[in-house]
């Protein structure tokens, strides 16, 4: 009795995995979600958790470190709003010479902040998952940013959290350009398992005249990222394929192992 | 079935995928997060029947790819097949033993990644390989070994605090108690 039990335990287990890995795509990405929901109240206990401290620490601040955070606060603000005017402007001019040669017109971002909640915990993807979903309007395949840079993109979401592929995932291919008077274009891919602050910029031409310290920004190819958004740098380059093409390490501008805060772009 | 002991199993189960998600302490030291899993598959696997077993694979397996880019599905079989192959080899193992704790959590915690690797290998998955997963299956073997005697011993500690203490029979008995007076005592 005692044998055929584990044997009726190692047939259920291999039938239910067998089942679950044939699932439809549209029905695996619904029972993710199902299954990750039990964990939104530990989400929430964690999120007020992590909130306490912070609180705490305001409570007992200073009013005098209060002042000066204060005053650093509004000469910040000032330097800012004199930035916002001067950009205010050239957009005014940008778009005036856009009409002149009539080109399309730039439409402004439209962005959303969210809290990183939980990171992937198997070494081998690299996700993180964001406090926003479908109820604010977030869906497949919006760029992720920061201030500082390119994150990823949006892989999939519920009502109330997303999962993002980060730039160093390999399901997150950016198309991007260099800075450079040549306007090199390749493609970004995972720079390796350990270091997520270096990517892989590959398909260069094979002439390509790339220095370190060259921008690299996304191209806008693709339909999925906006052209523009910042990358990282060129760090260094090799010809790849007896020279047919070149390859180069670019360090993310975004240090993704300490993600906090992010931007969800919105079209 | 010790029903107590399944639901502590499974309860530390979903803490664990919790905490592998959301703590990032280790991983941003050594580049890895340790996975428990496996630790508590050993420790279901020497002292909690089949069924617990299986449910601790289905159920700690789910919620591990929940949270993660698998695909559902991909680390229950692994984890199943470690604690079966344990389970099978139960008699033989000297469980209380910290040392054989530690051995087959690291044997555990190497085994279920690399098999779950090759899961996502073979439904045509495209992982993040490289010769830094021998570092991450390193830390994760490990972290694994590490773990497990502690699985152990919280285990323990809660089985005690919270499970039935059997009842332990005393030799005892007030009818063939000899009676002595002061009297007869001390003459």
């Amino acid at each position: 009795m005692l044998k055929q039990k584990h044997y009726i335990a190692l047939g259920a287990v291999t039938l239910a995995t067998l089942l679950l890995l044939s699932l439809p795509p549209r029905a695996t990405s619904r029972l993710k979600l199902v299954v990750g929901s039990w964990f939104l109240p530990l989400f929430g206990l964690a999120g007020t958790a992590q909130q306490l401290p912070v609180t705490a620490a305001d409570a007992v601040l200073p009013r005098r470190e209060l002042l000066r955070q204060l005053e650093a606060l509004r000469r910040e603000n000032d330097r800012l709003r004199a930035q916002a005017l001067q950009a205010a402007a050239m957009a005014r001019e940008n778009d005036q010479l856009r009409a002149l040669f009539g080109w399309q017109r730039q439409t402004p971002w439209k962005l959303k902040l969210a809290n990183v909640v939980m990171r992937d915990p198997a070494n081998w993807w690299h996700t993180v998952q964001i406090d926003l979903g479908t109820r604010d309007g977030v869906r497949e395949n919006l760029p992720v940013l920061t201030t500082d840079g390119l994150v990823g993109r949006v892989s999939s979401v519920s009502y109330t959290h997303a999962q993002v592929v980060l730039i160093s995932d390999p399901y997150c291919k950016v198309s991007a350009i260099v800075e450079n008077p040549a306007h090199d274009m390749g493609i970004i891919s995972p720079g390796g398992p350990l270091d997520n602050s270096f990517v892989e910029l590959s398909y260069l031409s094979g002439n390509a005249n790339l220095q370190a310290g060259q921008n690299v920004i996304t191209s806008g190819l693709g339909g999925v990222f906006p052209k523009g958004i910042p990358i990282g740098q060129i760090v260094d380059a090799r010809p790849v394929d007896f020279g047919l093409y070149t390859e180069a390490r670019v360090k993310l501008a975004v240090g993704l192992g300490s993600l906090e805060q992010v931007w969800v772009l919105f079209p | 079935m010790n029903l107590l002991q399944t639901i502590l199993i499974l309860a530390a189960a979903f803490l664990a995928v919790f905490g592998e998600a959301t703590l990032g302490g280790l991983r941003q030291w050594l580049s890895a997060q340790v996975d428990l899993l496996p630790a508590l598959m050993v420790y279901a696997a020497l002292n909690a029947d089949i069924v617990t077993l299986s449910l601790l694979a289905v159920f700690g397996g789910l919620w591990f790819d929940a949270l993660s880019a698998n695909p559902p599905g991909v680390s229950i079989l692994p984890l199943f097949a470690v604690g079966y192959v344990i389970w099978l080899q139960r008699e033989l193992i000297l469980r209380e033993l910290p040392f054989a704790q530690l051995v087959l959590g690291a044997m555990a915690s190497a085994v279920a990644p690399a098999l779950s690797v090759l899961v996502l290998l073979t439904i045509g998955q495209q992982p993040l390989l490289g010769w830094g997963s021998l570092w991450q299956w390193l830390v994760m073997t490990g972290g694994g070994a590490v773990a497990t005697p502690v699985v152990f011993v919280l285990f323990d500690w809660c089985n005690h605090a919270l499970g039935y203490k059997p009842q332990t029979e005393t030799s005892f008995r007030p009818d063939r108690e000899i009676r002595r007076d002061k009297k007869l005592k001390y003459e």
